[in-house]
């Protein structure tokens, strides 16, 4: 599994019930409900990602999250999931609204188009940015709302959500430590927010 | 496609009688009960594969393969999704279909003999539900010796029978795959519904439901009902594409009152052949049956019964499907998950309409594959698929 799903399943702990928006594979699912009592619910709208997670025994919804998110009763979930996905929705704000909705908590991962090696890209050699976390061509990308650590706080605050905990992760999902935390906008390639709402 | 499963004939058991009669839900009691059944593959030695189909209001116990006699151009009605190779792979599954209770196929219902009286039953057969028609599978089951099942399967009635089972047998399911199916009839199903039973009630030839070996028989007012029944089981789109406005047999309009586009002579001929496959009784009946059905009207019941099994559901839609649409499957399934049970859904594309389930749609018979496999693995006793 990839090491921020490990964060994330952390962050969830046990006898959760767990609503994993664009839940991929289902192997964050399949982890929180084999080895962490959780019950779960996936959303994926790849048709091969949906049936991954029939083959991992993980129950899941083939559609588009934030059509599904509209569909899913109040507080139904103890958390709602969204990792790595939020640059790729149409209306973030929103999710993160209707996540607070379903769900008294939340946990966002996102990249951080802050990191210094974007911003480098973008300046020094004046193209967009192709890295690990966001491996598209501006062309072809499903990313259309990629934003800062920093923008994503701003939103947050807007949004009446309080962030509980904040983990800067590497290119490859593992936690970096011994960033100052203040520097995290332009030191850390990736974050995983636990939130409430 | 690989061979279906070859030559099969339907089997016949009694399995209420004498001492032991059927106690239906209402309290009402039924003395004899026969089951027509099919079974397809093998039963392992840990009697782990067995999957049972629960068929639709106008099914029969042959699903699968060709009986005795039968054109083999015209197998049982879902031989797709059965047999070696197909989605309920019957290399590995042992497969079992029975004509549900009320019916006129080899199952005790309104045409069979009442005891009693010395001859059919008519409109003194008891009313029935949907948990009764569940019960006589299961007497079946215990007959074969099978008291666990890998899955469920059923589309429209037939998912409703399996949705019932899970509730109200918990631990006897592993899966309960439900397609094109409603935990509860809209108005304008029920409406559809009563013209349909009005047709039957009011043609002359009804008698009170009395008319067997009378030598006439309520059959236009049955095939009306098919026909009305039809219309909603096919989607606009699929009608437009099979018949638009064309001509019966003509290339310039008739002018008059009989048969003369395409679609009317296609529903007249479905209503005529289905007079003689199927008895007016049991139409009234099954038909009931789906009116009535309410498995959620008491929720809390829902949520223990299904919390002292670990039943995991697979519901799926058509989304051309306008007699249970789609919003009916997604009412089941978050009815299903606020009661706590692992739900998985799919609408699938298919132009098809209500009649979907029945058509060999490559992205509905992956996910039945994915989903069965799945309950395969966890149960043991099965090899994998090849």
């Amino acid at each position: 599994m990839r090491a921020d799903l490990d964060i994330v399943a952390g962050l969830v702990g046990r006898d959760q019930r767990v609503l994993d928006l664009g839940c991929g594979d289902g192997a964050l699912l399949q982890t929180l409900i084999e080895n962490q009592g959780c019950r779960g619910l996936g959303v994926e709208n790849d048709v091969d990602k949906f049936h991954a997670c029939i083959d991992r025994g993980v129950p899941v919804t083939h559609g588009d999250l934030e059509e599904e998110l509209t569909r899913t009763e109040t507080d139904s979930f103890d958390w709602s999931v969204l990792s790595l996905t939020l640059q790729a929705v149409k209306h973030p704000d929103r999710v993160l609204e209707e996540m607070q909705r379903v769900a008294a908590r939340q946990i966002v991962s996102l990249p951080n188009f802050g990191y210094w090696k974007l911003r480098k890209d973008l300046v020094v050699h004046g193209r967009m940015p192709v890295t690990p976390l966001l491996p598209y061509e501006w062309f072809d990308t499903p990313n259309i709302h990629l934003c800062t650590l920093a923008d994503f706080e701003a939103l947050t605050t807007q949004s009446g959500m309080r962030i509980d905990s904040r983990i800067l992760v590497d290119a490859d999902g593992h936690r970096v430590t011994g960033l100052a935390t203040r520097a995290a906008n332009l030191l850390a390639p990736g974050a995983v927010y636990s939130l409430s709402g | 496609m690989p061979d279906g499963v070859g030559l099969v004939e339907t089997q016949r058991v009694v399995v209420f009688g004498g001492d032991h009669p059927l106690t239906l839900d209402s309290g009402a009691v039924i003395k004899e009960v026969e089951v027509a059944y099919e079974t397809y593959g093998e039963l392992n030695s840990e009697r782990s594969n067995a999957v049972f189909i629960c068929h639709a209001l106008s099914g029969d116990a042959h699903a699968a393969g060709i009986n005795p006699g039968d054109d083999p151009n015209r197998p049982g009605w879902w031989d797709n999704l059965i047999g070696p190779g197909r989605p309920l792979d019957t290399n590995r599954f042992h497969v079992i279909c029975a004509n549900v209770l009320g019916g006129c196929k080899g199952t005790t219902g309104p045409s069979s003999n009442d005891p009693d009286k010395g001859k059919p039953y008519g409109l003194r057969f008891p009313q029935i539900q949907v948990r009764d028609l569940v019960n006589v599978h299961r007497a079946l089951l215990t007959k074969l010796g099978i008291s666990r099942l890998l899955a469920a399967v059923g589309g429209s009635l037939g998912g409703m029978q399996a949705l019932q089972w899970s509730i109200d047998h918990p631990g006897e399911i592993d899966g309960a795959l439900i397609v094109a199916a409603s935990a509860r009839l809209s108005a304008q199903n029920i409406a559809f519904s009563a013209v349909a039973r009005e047709a039957i009630m009011r043609d002359p030839d009804f008698n009170d439901g009395d008319y067997y070996g009378t030598g006439s028989r309520p059959d236009r007012g049955l095939a009306l009902a098919r026909m009305i029944g039809h219309i909603t089981y096919l989607s606009e789109e699929s009608m437009r594409e099979k018949f638009g406005r064309r001509i019966q047999d003509a290339e310039v309009p008739r002018y008059g009152f009989d048969v003369d586009f395409q679609v009317e002579s296609y529903l007249y001929y479905q209503g005529q052949s289905f007079v003689e496959r199927f008895d007016a009784n049991s139409y009234l009946y099954l038909g009931r049956v789906m009116d009535y059905f309410d498995p959620f009207a008491d929720p809390i019941r829902v949520r223990e019964q299904l919390a002292r099994g670990n039943t995991g559901f697979l519901v799926l839609s058509f989304d051309s499907d306008w007699r249970f649409s789609t919003s009916h499957a997604r009412d089941m399934a978050a009815e299903l998950r606020t009661a706590g049970a692992p739900v998985t859904f799919r609408e699938i594309s298919s132009p098809h309409g209500h009649d979907s389930f029945l058509f060999p749609t490559p992205d509905y018979h992956q996910t039945v594959t994915g989903y069965i496999d799945r309950l395969a693995a966890s149960a043991g006793g099965i090899a994998p698929r090849r």
